[in-house]
């Protein structure tokens, strides 16, 4: 391409009544309500000529600047994104999955801090620079406090943090340590989130996920792309990934639609099979019921980073999942541990809570005999382990013994030879 | 019972600019009823066919209203009524 024919953000719609509106901070049609969308001009695009401009591109997301709601590419240090996706066929076994069945695991926990959420992160600040804010600010379960404390103390803005206050003290801990302003609030994750939604009217922040949310969003589609890349430009047949408010969720369909529209890979787009905790699942409840709408819950999860009751993208999550022949399960959180738990002892990958709810939800799909054989699956780890030690804890043993032979003979058990 | 509305900055043009609102009103129905009387302009961009749009958020007390009964939701004297858009998070 040209820079002539460069891809470039066009303006913002709503997703519900088309309404366009300028490329500012904005995140809400004034006339319906409806969540705003970014729109790109792609007239002039040549499929060939982008190709080889992504893969002479960077080794992270500015590699698909492209297209993301950015002019160019910025200079912020922590790039995230070319996450290892990783084919799991100790863990398609412990499944046991046909043996023609591929399972992948894309493993973004890989990223600057540890969640898929740098990526969202990178994006947000980079049009707040563009936008000309000097403070950025967002509501957040934990990862994304952590990657908007970082990335903003990377290129030197100010920012401010919310979180629930009973949030696990990895997370705390791993967002303090960049200098930010943290506020614990005394509620859940839904209240956090009203309150920045009211505090985004009184101050003139960036806040990632409110008022720069259609910029924001757009930051998942990375890993579509990088899906589609890392298989040799196909698509898979299905794909897992958790929901929490749907953003991600629906965000890596777009990605996949857009670069099936733009004729950057042929095929079908895959089913989509959403992942939410029992203790909080709207989205699953509303699925099961048939809703075309979510009805919000209080969370009880151990899996905090998906314990949003009012998720913002929820309708589009559903709708989603029924026009790809995929589904939306929900999974207790003894099912979560062993999730976990699994996922690392077959393929060496220490996921947080939110991936253990992604595996156990695989597993589900697996016991009722869903994956058909040769379908290759792709399954989306959010987030790192170490950052919700509490699950954990139990379940196992720690063999301690006296620094001799005798002792460890006497009290270590032999090891089982290890299947596959 | 006298509450206050608060209406969210996107719709402050349909009210002179005013971002808090006083009325009458013994439900959330009944206050936002007041609401749309005096600026009736505000009743299509909140409500559709005579339930809130989808992506619209009421909160009483900082409570969302479909955690109680919904538009029918009783107020209390001096309660504040919260509009928001629901398409922030996550």
């Amino acid at each position: 391409m040209s820079s002539e024919q460069r891809t470039a953000l066009q303006s913002l719609r709503c997703k519900e009544c088309a309404t366009e509106y300028p490329t500012e901070a904005l995140y809400v049609c004034e006339q319906c309500f409806g969540p705003l969308e970014a729109c790109y001009d792609f007239s002039g695009f040549d499929p060939s000529e982008a190709k080889r401009k992504i893969q002479a591109g960077s080794n992270g997301i500015w590699r698909y600047s492209d297209f993301l709601p950015i002019s160019g590419r910025p200079d912020s240090p922590l790039e995230p994104g070319l996450t290892p996706l990783i084919r799991a066929d100790r863990l398609a076994a412990a499944l046991d999955l046909p043996p023609d069945c591929e399972i992948w695991i894309k493993n973004d926990a890989a990223n600057p801090t540890h969640s898929f959420k740098d990526r969202v992160v990178a994006v947000a600040l980079a049009r707040a620079r563009e936008l000309g804010f000097s403070t950025v600010a967002c509501a957040s379960t934990g990862n994304l406090a952590n990657s908007v404390a970082a990335n903003a103390a990377a290129v030197g803005l100010e920012s401010f943090v919310f979180v629930p206050s009973d949030l696990e003290e990895q997370k705390l801990l791993a967002t303090a340590i960049y200098g930010t302003t943290l506020v614990g609030v005394k509620g859940t994750y839904d209240d956090v989130n009203r309150l920045c939604t009211e505090l985004a009217e009184e101050q003139n922040w960036a806040f990632v996920n409110v008022n720069l949310r259609p910029y924001y969003a757009e930051g998942s589609k990375t890993l579509a792309y990088e899906t589609v890349e890392q298989l040799g430009w196909t698509l898979p047949d299905r794909v897992v990934c958790p929901i929490a408010s749907g953003s991600l969720f629906t965000k890596i369909s777009r990605g996949f639609s857009e670069w099936l529209e733009l004729g950057l890979v042929s095929g079908e787009l895959p089913r989509f099979n959403g992942a939410q905790a029992a203790g909080c699942a709207p989205v699953a409840i509303a699925y099961a019921e048939g809703w075309d709408y979510c009805r919000p819950v209080k969370p009880d999860t151990i899996a905090k980073s998906l314990a949003i009751g009012t998720p913002a993208d929820g309708p589009y999550a559903l709708d989603l999942a029924r026009r790809s022949n995929g589904g939306i399960d929900s999974v207790s959180d003894d099912q979560i541990r062993a999730g976990i738990r699994l996922l690392a002892e077959t393929t060496g990958i220490f996921t947080e809570t939110a991936g253990g709810v992604t595996v156990a939800v695989l597993r589900e799909l697996a016991e009722r005999g869903e994956i058909g054989p040769g379908e290759r699956v792709v399954v989306y780890i959010t987030g790192e382990g170490l950052k919700t030690l509490d699950a954990a804890r139990e379940g196992f043993e720690i063999h301690e013994i006296e620094p001799n032979l005798a002792s460890f003979a006497d009290r270590v058990p032999a090891r089982v030879a290890i299947a596959n | 019972m006298a509450v206050t509305v608060k209406i969210p900055a996107q719709l402050r043009a349909m009210t002179g600019g005013e971002g808090v609102l006083e009325v009458e009103g013994t439900t959330v129905r009944e206050a936002l009823e007041a609401v749309f009387s005096a600026h009736d302009g505000l009743r299509e961009r909140i409500t559709e066919g005579g339930d809130l749009r989808r992506f619209v958020n009421v909160y009483v007390g900082g409570e969302d209203i479909r955690f109680g009964a919904g538009l029918e939701t009783a107020l209390t004297d001096g309660a504040e009524v919260t509009i928001l858009p629901a398409v922030a998070g996550g």
